[in-house]
């Protein structure tokens, strides 16, 4: 059977995105903590998955952002230049625009609120959902943590027990671990 | 519990399994140098329609109707042909497997109708629908395809 030539599968993939005919781009890049998918929408980023499973992810961002999903390497390239200078501990704050409409509106409101969290801090799950209004919700502010589909932008793992300790993360408490440590971040006692 | 939906597959689902069979379809239609830019217009065009898709059925043909149609236009630019006369024609599988090589002078309509029937095994009703007319037509099309190959076999 013929199969498409690479390089012609690839000027496929760059003509749909330069074209804006793509509901979200993605590709894969190395890091420190892993292999990640990263995807963008036409509102800015998306997405950040360690340990993606591509089929899984591919259904999730259709049902959010629309079925032209393709990997195409050109739109990620500013996500991956950004990631890279973090991980090199050259950059202390993303540029980049992120894209959190597909979530409901808590957790919107937190993971907005989060972004504030500056690099090398940390706070609690409860000082989170004071700021956001809702001094209770701390379990809440968990969960919609837990489901941050951008993490490292939208920086989870600053957020720790009452207590300093680790408590929990998305992508494994190793992972929580090591990237408060490249930022040095000092954990209350 | 509710039926399974035909659901709309993620594009990249759908071109990884459509992309490789586009791409030889179209190389037997034009050849392989032409086959690159189709390849790439009609994917282009299949993402300009896939936001208007109700549902995820058919996809196949409908990436072939796509593919015809690029190709089709891309031959119109180039040479017409002259009608092939009535010759009546039964089993035309076996012609087609013999005379495949020399499908590159039929025209346009008649080469993806011969192509997409016994190269693909498209149904007449998918043909039809990709070369914008009718089960009828695409029959014809073929046929006067096969009667056109015999005939350059014999010349």
């Amino acid at each position: 059977m013929t199969t498409v030539p690479d390089r012609i599968d690839r000027r496929f993939r760059e003509a749909a995105a330069t074209a804006g005919l793509l509901d979200v781009a993605y590709d894969y890049t190395d890091s420190p903590v892993g292999k990640l998918l990263v995807a963008t929408s036409e509102r800015g980023l998306c997405r950040i998955s360690f340990d993606p499973e591509p089929e899984r992810e591919l259904d999730w961002l259709s049902r959010a952002f629309g079925a032209r999903v393709l990997r195409s390497a050109g739109p990620i390239d500013p996500v991956r230049r950004e990631l890279d200078e973090y991980f090199e501990g050259g950059r202390r704050e993303f540029d980049l625009p992120v894209d959190l409409t597909p979530l409901p509106d808590f957790q919107r409101d937190v993971l907005v609120e989060l972004i504030r969290v500056p690099y090398g801090h940390v706070d609690t799950y409860g000082g989170l959902a004071r700021r956001i209004g809702k001094p209770r919700a701390a379990r809440a502010v968990g969960g919609a943590l837990n489901r941050n589909p951008i993490p490292i932008v939208v920086p989870c793992h600053r957020i720790v027990g009452a207590s300093g300790s680790l408590t929990g993360y998305g992508g494994g408490l190793e992972r929580k671990q090591a990237l408060l440590g490249l930022e040095g971040a000092l954990l209350p006692t | 519990m509710m039926e399974a939906v035909a659901a709309i597959p993620p594009f990249e689902r759908f071109y990884e399994e459509r992309k490789d069979e586009i791409f030889g379809y179209l190389a037997r239609l034009l050849g392989r140098e032409a086959a690159e830019d189709a390849f790439q217009e009609t994917f282009l065009r299949a993402l300009r329609g896939y936001g208007k898709l109700e549902h995820g059925r058919h996809l196949r043909a409908w990436a072939f109707t796509i593919a015809t149609r690029v190709a089709v236009d891309q031959r119109r630019r180039a040479t017409p042909v002259a009608e092939a006369p009535e010759v009546p024609v039964h089993d035309e599988r076996p012609v087609y497997a013999e005379l495949e090589h020399l499908a590159g002078e039929l025209p346009p309509t008649e080469r993806a109708a011969v192509v997409l029937r016994f190269g693909y095994d498209l149904s007449y009703d998918d043909i039809g629908a990709a070369l914008g007319s009718s089960a009828e037509a695409a029959r014809a099309a073929a046929s006067s395809g096969v009667r056109r190959l015999r005939r350059k076999e014999n010349a």
